[in-house]
């Protein structure tokens, strides 16, 4: 089987599912990289690392800014002269959009966050989820290339080779662009929850810590704002040890204690990190199907029946300003930190 | 201006979901608007408010998804369409957004077609920009802020890297999100004229087109493994022993 894997980075920054989507590939068959951008030497070259066979890649300054119709056309234009059976792409807002269109040039369609593909009688067969993960789907796609986006950590990543290289192939640029991108501010604190191992998570149990004192003139809005941002930041202290990133609740986010980019649930972002600890969070269905698939679950909440620990492996009835920074302490100790 | 925000009917979000059967079945759980499609239509009102003109709600669904359409016309759309018919059960997502492209086409075309960021049911995110490509029309995704002055619709997209600016000449296809602020609830006047609409329903024959097949299809239906682990509780006289039980316990798990 000969597959494409469309690596997506952003101003360089390759998201890792790129990789896994290269190790899954190669379980198939052989693999060629895709890479689209303005100066994009170190993604090609990564891809060679990760085990791809061949890197297509256009590189021109029309490219500098992801815009969805000229990468989209670049794209269709590639697979239908080359004609690949799959083509993988790592799940982002990109590759959403970019597979899209392409499935609309090439008639064929997509298979959206995948977390399981196999071979059945010669046919792909892809799991996915549906109702917000409630019911699981397999699912094939009848025409070619079969297009397919995958969930990041459910495919192993395939170890980098230093020593592995190649020339990467030419591709033209085509198609029109017709949006505008006329600028970018970095979000306040970038976070990429789909790929952290660790995720420890704040609710609107944050802000509720009454001994803390806030600065005076403050009025009751932005005293429970600048108290949940001490809360979070004992949050972000735990993370910091294991080495994961801060998620939180969306009455968290509501609140303007942390940015949209931190949400986990429904209209946030749904993550399967190694372990998910909730601090001060209920357990709403949608923050829930968020995070149900993580490894291993620890609740902390004041709340005995708060349905969070319906879903946790280690539940912990307490105050989170009094367990949390113990944690923090204790992993510490623990880790050699 | 002229505003088209297309919305689909799910089950409620709080629903009991399960695969039974080969279905999928949801109890007597109520039928609503997709709550990201209830983004769509506050960011088209809002537009509307700014700048003039008529919203209308599309959607392609059964019957019954004629209650998803009064939502949108009692939160204050000025009309609304229902594409119906029993071929359309199984489409997909490219048959949706040349379905939707059609009938936006025999609306008249628009200046600006608003959707929600995803599916609540198939949840794929792609009609969006689907539909973009069928008409050959810019798309503007992820709009968290939408600005419209001569003639062009700017946007800050929201993706996890932080806020993109992007512009585009109308007419343009739009998918936004979250921040785009809260929906407004219906008002009293607007559930009254939505329970007296007459909302049309189009047939694919109406917009002079066949059924779509599908290409991807569903062959098995599967309830996700049940959660086997049992909750153990953690206690201890203070923080710091209930913090060393659990770190103890975390560690033997070999996540870290
Ligand atoms: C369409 C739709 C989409 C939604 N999408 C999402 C989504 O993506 N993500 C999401 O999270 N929610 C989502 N929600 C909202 C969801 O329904 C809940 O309202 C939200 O998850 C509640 O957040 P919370 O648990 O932080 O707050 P609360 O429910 O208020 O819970 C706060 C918890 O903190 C505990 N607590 C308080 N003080 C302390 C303390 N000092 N120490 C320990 N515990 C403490 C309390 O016991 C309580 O259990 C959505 C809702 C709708 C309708
Ligand atoms: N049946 C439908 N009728 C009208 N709009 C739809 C329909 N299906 C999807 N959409 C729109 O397309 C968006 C993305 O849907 P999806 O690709 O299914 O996740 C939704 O948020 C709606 O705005």
């Amino acid at each position: 089987m000969k597959t494409f894997v469309y690596v997506d980075h952003f101003k360089g920054e390759i998201q890792p599912a790129s990789w896994e989507a290269i190790g899954l590939g190669k379980t198939l068959g052989s693999v060629s990289a895709v890479v689209f951008g303005s100066s994009v030497d170190a993604v090609a070259k990564a891809a060679f690392e990760y085990g791809a066979d061949e890197v297509f890649v256009a590189d021109d300054p029309a490219l500098e800014d992801f815009r969805a119709e000229p990468y989209a056309s670049t794209l269709s234009a590639l697979a239908s002269a080359q004609t690949p059976d799959l083509i993988l792409f790592p799940i982002s807002a990109r590759t959403r959009e970019l597979a899209a269109m392409s499935a609309v040039d090439l008639n064929t369609g997509v298979l959206t966050d995948i977390f399981a593909l196999e071979v059945v009688d010669g046919a792909l067969v892809a799991t996915r989820p549906i109702y917000e993960g409630k019911v699981l789907e397999k699912a094939v796609c009848s025409a070619k290339p079969v297009m397919a986006s995958i969930r990041p950590r459910f495919f192993p990543k395939p170890p980098r080779d230093a020593n592995r290289s190649g020339t990467p192939i030419k591709v033209e640029v085509k198609g029109e662009a017709l949006t505008t991108v006329e600028g970018y501010s970095a979000s306040e604190s970038a976070v990429n929850l789909g790929d952290a191992p660790v995720i420890v998570s704040g609710g609107r149990g944050v802000s509720n810590n009454p001994s803390l004192v806030p600065p005076a003139g403050m009025d009751e809005k932005q005293a429970e704002i600048w108290r949940a941002q001490q809360g979070f930041a004992l949050l972000g202290e735990l993370a910091a040890v294991l080495g994961g990133a801060v998620g939180a609740s969306r009455a968290a986010v509501d609140g303007g204690y942390i940015p949209y980019s931190h949400q986990v649930g429904q209209t946030g972002k749904v993550v399967t990190p190694d372990l998910y600890i909730a601090c001060g969070i209920s357990g709403a269905i949608q923050h829930l199907v968020g995070m149900r698939n993580s490894k291993v679950v620890v609740a902390i909440n004041k709340d005995p029946d708060a349905p969070i620990f319906t879903q946790a492996r280690y539940g912990v009835v307490g105050d989170l300003f009094q367990i949390v920074p113990a944690l923090t302490a204790e992993f510490k100790k623990r880790l050699g930190k | 201006m002229k505003i088209i925000a297309c919305i689909k009917q799910v089950p409620d979000s709080e629903a009991k979901v399960r695969a039974e059967g080969g279905q999928v079945t949801w109890g007597d759980a109520p039928l609503v608007i997709n709550p990201f499609d209830e983004y769509a239509v506050e960011g088209a009102l809002q537009q509307k408010e700014a700048h003039g003109g008529t919203v209308t709600a599309l959607c392609i669904g059964p019957e019954s998804a004629k209650e998803a359409l009064k939502h949108a016309l009692a939160m204050g759309a000025d009309e609304a369409v229902l594409v119906s018919g029993s071929a359309l059960n199984e489409i997909d997502s490219v048959g949706a957004a040349r379905v939707l492209a059609a009938a936006i086409q025999k609306i008249g075309g628009a200046d600006m077609v608003v959707f929600g960021r995803q599916t609540l049911d198939n949840g794929s995110g792609l009609t969006t920009a689907q539909t973009a490509r069928v008409l050959g029309w810019p798309l503007l995704g992820l709009a968290g802020q939408i600005k419209v002055q001569d003639g062009s619709v700017t946007i800050e997209r929201v993706i996890e890297e932080g806020r993109v600016t992007v512009s585009a000449k109308m007419p343009v296809v739009l998918s936004v999100v979250q921040s785009i602020g809260e929906p407004r609830y219906p008002s009293f006047m607007g559930i009254r004229k939505a329970s007296k609409a007459n909302i049309p329903v189009w047939s694919l024959a109406d917009l002079g087109m066949s059924a779509p097949a599908p290409v991807v299809k569903r062959i098995e239906l599967m309830n996700p493994p049940v959660n086997e682990t049992k909750i153990e509780m953690i206690t201890g006289e203070t923080p710091e022993e209930i913090a060393k039980t659990l770190v103890d316990k975390i560690i033997a798990e070999k996540v870290l």
